[in-house]
């Protein structure tokens, strides 16, 4: 049995599934359930000032796949709407009751330091582990210049960090937007401001789709939609790239990482963990099911360690950030081609129609005996892994790595590079 | 004692048997059997529907809620889209050809999505089509079964006058008379060919039978071009001794009679039932005897399981509604007493080196109160008699045409059941439009 237990920051949990601040960390009583469940840590719903804000209703939009619910997930709803003092008392008993368990509370207040130093204590209070600051959302709160508003802009983040190191002993994560150019700044920033961490991604500014017989975005208030948050499956790849950034980057020290953005799976934890993260947070997929997601996602990751030999968590954490290079670093001489097994193929002929029609025209439709196949026709092959991408069928195309010829060639090093220089011969 | 009785389930037991056998897909299923197809290229479910619809493009259009777009894909190859949906044996065309067989052997139910297609379109937008300007030509079809209703659809869509003669008080062909009840429930053939003739430009004159109040030659005269689609009118006979006795029925008598009875309640059938035949006239015959409260129903063939025409989902079927299929045995003689049968002699086969049933000379008795005859179906050439003699070409005991249907004789084409080929009600409507591509590229020619 692997080890899962984690040390994030000087937070430790049972097992590296946090729930992200967001509804399913919205009270003490799904606190509990989650806990119940089997999770790790959680990210208490956002606090702010009293009097609490006000939410719309009809407040999420999604955005399905082929019959399959919820691919994306986008959302109008803000921080708590609950006032300071109740959520305080909650965090302070669930904190009591679940020693074993994070509770990180999330924070936005404005960005004044009074603010920052009258809530700080108020929430250290409580006993809970740590604080993470919500530079994230984009919508409705970094219209009154919080949220978003304060994590795109690198000094702001750097100075609300540094209050809260200065007024509060409690570990600080702050937790990046990605509705932003280049994700170092904000997160170097978070750095020099002295934070412990950094969690991303919150989500990403979007319109989930538009009602054609209202016509207005969706979701829809009164005949009217705002953009929101996007986040579920749909934002991973988005997440995995802002996350691997960061770690691969030697200015960032191997600062802590909270992976956050699509994570459904233990699958999906062991990749961001791969890339350099310390730990996951978790929403969509528990908003999707419900908080018994946890169980596999412990087992699995779990059970994938064993057959790895990973003992613990920091193992294979961070081991596939040597290979995340810039793209002037891989190598040109390497060749893959197409290969299809014809045992395995169904004769759907969507490898032939996408390469024939958008690619490299690598494969045949033939018949032979009046019976369809599809050839890859090698010279031809690129190596793209489109085909393989559409084939419909596991493992029916597969691409196989041909043996190197020549060695290692990169771009700066290649004679249709303009800035090449050859070196004289002899 | 013979016993043949009607009423023998409660109605409301009734009405559930003759419903609808294979509800329709709700929208959301709908959408995510859509999402099953993977849109092939070059789709070999395509291959497999003899009239050739774009079995991916329609279903992508449900994926994407453009029903009426997928419905007109359907019915612009098949106009009879609707009924094939029901009546298709699909593991035997698009179904079986899927390629989610060769991965899963679990088909995409294309025959399902394309009743949802349909069934919204009529639903929806009961007069989909538009005529091209009238081209003052007219055309005679003889017969409003499957290949005539679609032979004269396709001609009025361009621009063709058409008028349907059809020996039946009501058209439809095996449509309203011969294809199981629970297949097309609701009146749904009569509803289809309103909705296909709401295309304007086609009289149906009911009661007018080719050879009786009408003949070729002057049809051939009178009109710029004719089609034939006058099926099958003729059932093969048993030859043995007992065939007269009350009690023994051809089959598609019996299911024409409970096709045009509302009430089946007041349909008499015998307490145990034997079905003769292999073919799926067989199989609808014996379901229905059983779905009409009949105990003991069997389907004697002469050979085994896989030589029986009908297709193994059908077989499958009878036996799911109780009915016992017994294989290698031939009617010998039929038993009666008093006039009226009561059983069958059966002589046990056994194959012979080319595959043949060959009498072994063992028998055995079915006890039967009710013997249905199901040994198939044959044209009949009479109506094409004029001036004394057969006036077209008939080949192998159908009318024999070419690749385009057309006849031996000049301006007449024919098509369906009467001409080679499967008799299925797709094959039928293809034949019907190749038959009235021909035509109009002959009248326009
Ligand atoms: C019991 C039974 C069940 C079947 N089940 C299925 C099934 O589930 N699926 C399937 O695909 N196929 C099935 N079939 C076959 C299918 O019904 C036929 O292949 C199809 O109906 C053929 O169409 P058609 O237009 O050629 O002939 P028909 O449907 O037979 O239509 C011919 C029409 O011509 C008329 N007619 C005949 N003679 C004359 C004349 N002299 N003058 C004027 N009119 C005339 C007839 O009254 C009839 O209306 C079944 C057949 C039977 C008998
Ligand atoms: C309805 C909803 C409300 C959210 N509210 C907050 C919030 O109050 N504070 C915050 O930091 N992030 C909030 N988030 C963002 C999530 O914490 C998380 O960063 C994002 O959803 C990406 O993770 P996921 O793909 O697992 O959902 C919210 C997300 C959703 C869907
Ligand atoms: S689940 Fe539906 S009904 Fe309930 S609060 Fe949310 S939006 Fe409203």
């Amino acid at each position: 049995m692997a080890d899962l237990r984690t040390n994030f920051a000087g937070i430790r949990s049972p097992n590296p599934f946090w729930l992200a601040s967001a509804p399913p960390t919205d009270k003490e009583y799904n606190v509990v359930r989650a806990f119940e469940a089997g999770w790790g840590g959680v990210v208490w719903k956002t606090l702010g000032e009293d009097p609490p804000i006000v939410n719309v209703s009809s407040r999420y939009g999604a955005v399905g796949w082929g019959g399959q619910r919820i691919a994306g997930f986008n959302n109008i709803e803000l921080i708590t709407d609950r006032p300071l003092q109740v959520n305080l008392d909650e965090i302070r008993r669930v904190k009591r009751n679940w020693p074993d368990r994070a509770v990180v509370v999330s924070i936005m207040v404005p960005c004044t330091e009074d603010a920052w130093k009258k809530i700080l204590p108020q929430v250290e209070d409580t006993g809970c582990d740590g604080i993470e600051l919500n530079f994230g959302c984009p919508h409705g709160m970094s219209e009154r210049n919080m949220g978003a508003a304060v994590g795109q802009v690198p000094e702001y983040v750097q100075m609300v960090a540094a209050w809260c190191k200065h007024y509060s002993k409690l570990p600080v994560i702050v937790k990046l937007t990605p509705n932003i150019t280049d994700i170092l700044k904000p997160a170097r920033a978070a750095l020099a401001g002295g934070a412990d961490a950094v969690s991303l991604i919150n989500t990403v500014m979007s319109i989930t789709a538009v009602n054609l017989d209202l016509m207005a975005p969706e979701p829809t208030v009164d005949g009217q939609g705002s953009h929101g948050g996007y986040c579920g499956p749909a934002v991973k790849p988005i997440a995995l790239r802002m996350v691997g950034d960061i770690a691969r980057d030697p200015e960032m020290h191997n600062l802590p990482i909270s992976g956050i953005g699509g994570v459904s799976t233990w699958r999906d934890a062991a990749e961001f963990i791969a890339l350099g993260a310390g730990n996951v947070q978790v929403c969509t997929a528990a908003m999707h099911r419900g908080f018994r997601i946890v169980e596999d996602m412990i087992d699995g990751l779990s059970n994938w360690m064993d057959s790895k030999g990973y003992a613990a968590i920091a193992d294979f954490q961070g081991r596939a950030v040597k290979n995340y290079v810039h793209w002037g670093d891989l190598n040109l001489n390497f060749k893959t081609i197409a290969q299809i097994d014809q045992d395995k193929c169904i004769k759907c002929g969507l490898c032939h129609i996408a390469c024939e029609d958008t690619s490299h025209q690598s494969i045949a439709a033939l018949r032979v005996d009046g019976k369809r196949r599809y050839e890859v026709i090698e010279e031809e092959c690129v190596g793209c892994n489109l085909c393989a991408h559409v084939c419909p069928v596991e493992n029916c195309i597969t691409m196989v790595p041909q043996p190197a010829t020549k060695p290692k060639l990169v771009w700066a090093n290649h004679p249709n590079n303009p800035s090449y220089v050859p070196e004289a011969a002899e | 004692m013979t016993d043949i009785a009607a009423g023998r389930l409660p109605p409301d037991l009734l009405a559930a048997n003759f419903s609808d056998a294979h509800p329709p897909l709700n929208p959301h299923e709908a959408v995510v059997e859509a999402s099953r197809c993977y849109f092939c290229y070059d789709a070999p479910c395509m291959e497999a529907c003899p009239t050739g619809i774009d079995i991916p493009g329609f279903i992508k259009k449900i994926g994407t809620g453009n029903l009426r777009g997928s419905a007109l894909k359907i019915l612009e190859q098949n106009i009879f889209g609707g009924s094939c949906a029901r009546v298709c044996p699909t593991e035997i065309l698009c179904e079986g050809a899927c390629v989610r067989m060769a991965e899963e052997e679990r088909p995409v139910r294309i025959g399902a999505l394309q009743r949802r297609a349909t069934d919204w379109l009529m639903d929806n937008d009961p007069t989909p089509f538009h005529r091209a300007p009238a081209t003052g030509k007219r055309v005679a079809v003889v017969g409003g079964g499957p290949a005539g209703i679609a032979c004269a659809h396709r001609l009025a869509l361009k621009g063709h006058d058409v008028t349907v003669f059809e020996a039946r008080p009501k058209s439809g062909g095996l449509n309203e008379y011969g294809i199981a009840a629970y297949k097309l429930p609701d009146d749904f053939a009569q509803r289809e060919l309103d909705f296909i003739l709401s295309v304007g430009g086609i009289t149906i004159e009911n009661g007018q039978a080719l050879g009786r109040d009408l003949d070729i030659h002057t049809l051939q005269r009178a009109f710029d071009a004719v089609f034939l689609g006058i099926g099958l009118s003729g059932v093969r006979a048993l030859a043995l001794e007992g065939e007269t006795l009350a009690g023994v029925r051809n089959a598609v008598d019996f299911i024409a009679e409970l096709r045009q009875t509302g009430d089946k309640g007041t349909l008499p059938v015998g307490r145990r039932v034997v079905v003769i035949g292999g073919g799926n006239t067989a199989i609808d015959a014996a379901t229905q005897a059983r779905r009409l409260g009949a105990e003991d129903v069997t389907i004697v063939y002469r050979r085994g399981a896989s030589e029986m025409s009908a297709t193994g989902d059908e077989q499958d079927w009878a036996q799911t509604n109780g009915v016992r299929i017994r294989h290698w045995a031939t009617p010998h003689r039929l038993l009666g007493s008093a006039g009226h049968v009561t059983g069958v002699e059966f002589m046990r086969t056994k194959a012979d080196a080319t595959g043949r049933a060959m009498p072994t000379g063992e028998t055995f008795t079915l006890d039967a109160d009710m013997v249905l005859k199901a040994v198939g179906q044959v044209f009949v050439a009479d109506p094409l008699h004029s001036n004394g003699g057969l006036a077209l070409g008939v080949e192998d005991g159908r009318i024999a045409v070419d690749a385009e249907r057309r006849t031996s004789l000049p301006k007449v084409f024919a098509g369906g059941d009467c001409v080679a080929g499967a008799d299925l009600t797709v094959s039928a409507v293809q034949d019907g439009k190749l038959a009235a591509e021909a035509i109009h590229r002959q009248l326009m020619g």
